[in-house]
């Protein structure tokens, strides 16, 4: 599905991440794990395409593209998708135009017919049940006093509207409370199957009881420093991540 | 990288810079009141007209241009600008005798004047440079009562009418502008709509200037009489020259009675090129009195052209319980300018006015909503609600607002909102992520800023006014 080999990324010349390598095959569920401020939010915007990042040295090939090279549309078209941090608001724009036309974009990419109003709506209202939003919900302005909860289940409704190869979860689980974060699990879950991944990027263990990841990686300094299964997530929520930089600091 | 596309997206190439190869006869350059005479003369106009543009003359020549407007061009030289240019074969009477370059011309604007082409219940008024070439459904709007012609054929057909209103709302010594348009305006549409009658079709005027260093001075007068309603839209486009060209317009309205007034504006004449040459310089005095006890007026307008736009369609309230509305989306890119807005003066009791403004900036466009809310003493229980909202693209453009609100009764109601924001790189990475293309996550964020005001637009009208300004916008992304 995707793989990242030896990637550096700096902005304004700071490095932020320092040779990461990754690799994920379909149906695969990886989970990404770390501090604050070790890069993980980084990965997921270079990896959607975001411009502020520069890109010192390394490759990523997606489904057989060099990703790297292809813009944001493009690769959102070819089945990339990003659950953002901090989804931004557009006010003025309804949810549910701006859903349509991000579906007829990405479809008519795939050389796919647009799909007509009604057709949408009854798919949406589909959809809706599984991230458990009323109708009137996307008929609000995208994002646009959406509460911390409403904007991450829109993410989800969109992830699963358009229907992505390969979805990164960034940060999908924080400000969630219980029965959110159980609404935004199913939705991951229901979602699985054996031609789609994720990365899913988290601070805590807490979503993890929702979901079987195939693997956990920590990230530290720019840098994936130890990789391991659920496991690892486990050990971490006990004993927090300074074990490991002892332990790398042992190794070096 | 953002903004190479935003710049994009912004600068498309403008549709209907053609120039129509016709024999024009056209006065030489220049303006003193001999030439106001010949004017009066070509169109055998009353004593009684000449005195009046020889009035607005006099009176011009004594005025200074304005400067108070947020906007900057050199001085325009009002001697280097032919007064009158018209089509030789010209006749409002049959489209056999329109030259046939004329009628093309029209077609490829998308105004088809043939009887069996014509736009599905819009009868429209075509003005070539100084003169109306051709009205549609003339007849069955007289069978309705409606008057629909030239203001040349109204001044000849229905002089009272004309009399009566002519300069009623818009005196000749209103503006500079104004002044020079009472002195020298060659045509335009005139409007009657009888007691009690609804007027059967939309009614438009599409403007059309052609002829190269000419000034359009049109004149509109529009008067809904007792119980009556109607709907006109006009619309505008030009050549694409490097020298700015100089379109000052009077337009009046008169409501009364009951009676309803809508009019729409979608305004697209050459803007310049991107680097900020030529283009028209639109200098408008738009005015509507609701005389009338529970009348209405209701400006729309959709600005995306021109190279300086300078208009405040605005409404008089003069009859109780009358009502005032403007609309207005206005867009900058390149090097235009607009300072636009409206005034509301209450005068009648309870009378209401409503100000919805929507100004985009893209390039290095500079945008001023500039707005008059005035509550005079006799306005009892007034109310005023007032929105304007500016959206930037890109770091080189501007957006002023400068609302003015003078409330002389307690018992006024007033709210004003205002808001300006910008179109940024997260909204654009936010679309782009999900598959849509920076220069649709421009038109489909526009689009939803300007949705309240195109809603007002005639339905036909709606869906050309978003095309438009995909179009306008084009480049503005970058």
């Amino acid at each position: 599905m995707i793989k990242i080999e030896n990637l550096n990324v700096s902005i304004e010349n700071k490095e932020i991440l320092n040779g990461i390598s990754l690799a994920v095959k379909p149906g695969e569920l990886h989970v990404v794990m770390g501090r604050n401020g070790t890069g993980k939010s980084t990965l997921a915007n270079i990896l959607a395409g975001k411009e502020k990042y520069k890109v010192t040295g390394g490759s990523v090939n997606f489904v057989g593209k060099n990703l790297l090279e292809m813009s944001p549309e493009d690769r959102a078209c070819a089945g990339l998708f990003l659950s953002f941090q901090y989804p931004v608001a557009i006010p003025g724009v309804n949810n549910m135009y701006f859903l349509k036309a991000a579906v007829n974009a990405v479809r008519k990419s795939r050389g796919e017919e647009e799909i007509d109003a009604v057709d949408f709506l009854s798919m949406i209202r589909e959809k809706l049940k599984i991230v458990a939003l009323d109708e009137s919900f996307i008929h609000r302005p995208v994002n646009d006093g959406f509460s911390g909860g409403e904007k991450k289940r829109n993410e989800i409704l969109q992830m699963i509207a358009l229907e992505p190869k390969l979805s990164i979860l960034d940060e999908t689980d924080s400000g969630l409370d219980i029965d959110a974060l159980k609404i935004v699990a199913q939705g991951v879950n229901d979602y699985r199957s054996p031609d789609r991944s994720f990365i899913l990027i988290t601070h805590y263990q807490r979503i993890l009881n929702y979901m079987q990841p195939d693997f956990v990686h920590v990230l530290m300094n720019g840098r994936i420093v130890k990789s391991g299964t659920m496991e690892l997530a486990k050990e971490l929520e006990e004993k927090g991540y300074s074990w490991i930089e002892e332990e790398m600091v042992e190794i070096t | 990288m953002m903004d190479k596309t935003l710049d994009k997206t912004i600068a498309q190439e403008y549709k209907y810079g053609f120039e129509t190869d016709v024999k024009q006869h056209t006065f030489p350059p220049g303006l003193d009141e001999k030439v106001i005479q010949a004017l009066s003369e070509i169109k055998q106009e009353p004593e009684w007209l000449l005195k009046w543009r020889l009035k607005a003359y006099r009176h011009w020549l004594k005025m200074a241009e304005p400067g108070w407007a947020n906007v900057k061009f050199t001085h325009i030289d009002y001697q280097s600008i032919s007064y009158y240019s018209a089509p030789r074969k010209k006749s409002a009477g049959s489209l056999d005798e329109i030259d046939p370059e004329i009628l093309e011309t029209y077609t490829k604007l998308g105004i088809p004047l043939n009887e069996q082409k014509m736009l599905e219940g819009v009868a429209v008024d075509a003005v070539f440079d100084s003169v109306s070439v051709a009205t549609t459904f003339k007849d069955s709007l007289k069978k309705a009562g409606v008057i629909f012609c030239s203001f040349s054929e109204a001044v000849k057909e229905y002089p009272e009418l004309v009399k009566k209103y002519l300069g009623s709302v818009v005196p000749v010594t209103d503006n500079y502008y104004a002044a020079l348009n009472s002195a020298v305006f060659s045509d335009g549409s005139f409007v009657y709509i009888p007691k009690g009658v609804r007027c059967p079709m939309e009614l438009s005027t599409y403007f059309r200037i052609n002829a190269a260093n000419t000034g359009q001075f049109e004149r509109t007068l529009i008067v809904a009489d007792e119980s009556s309603h109607v709907s006109y839209l006009e619309g505008c486009t030009a050549p694409m020259r490097d020298e700015n060209q100089l379109h000052a317009a009077v337009v009046e309205l008169v409501a009364l009675d009951n009676a309803e007034i809508k009019y729409s504006t979608v305004q697209n004449w050459y803007p310049g090129d991107k680097d900020g040459k030529g283009g028209i310089y639109n200098f408008v005095t738009k005015r509507g009195a609701c005389r009338g006890v529970k009348s209405k007026i209701s400006w729309t307008q959709v600005e995306t052209g021109s190279a300086i736009t300078w208009k405040y369609p605005s409404c008089i309230l003069q009859g109780d319980d009358s009502v005032g509305e403007f609309y207005s989306v206005a867009l900058t890119n390149n090097f235009q300018q607009a300072d636009t807005g409206t005034k509301m003066i209450h005068i009648g009791k309870n009378t209401k006015s409503t100000i919805i403004s929507k100004g985009i900036s893209a390039g290095r466009g500079q945008q001023t909503y500039r707005g008059e809310v005035k509550i005079m003493k006799s306005a009892e229980n007034s109310r005023n609600y007032s929105q304007c909202d500016s959206i930037l693209i890109g770091d080189k453009c501007g957006a002023h607002t400068f609302p003015y609100i003078d409330v002389r009764n307690p018992s006024a109601q007033m709210e004003h909102e205002a808001t300006t924001s910008n179109i940024g790189e997260d909204q654009l990475f936010y679309c782009n992520q999900r598959g849509i293309s920076t220069e649709d996550a421009v038109s489909l964020i526009v689009n939803g800023f300007c949705k309240e005001v195109f809603k007002k637009l005639p339905m036909e009208f709606a869906v050309e006014a978003q095309k438009l300004m995909e179009v306008s916008l084009e480049g503005a992304v970058g």
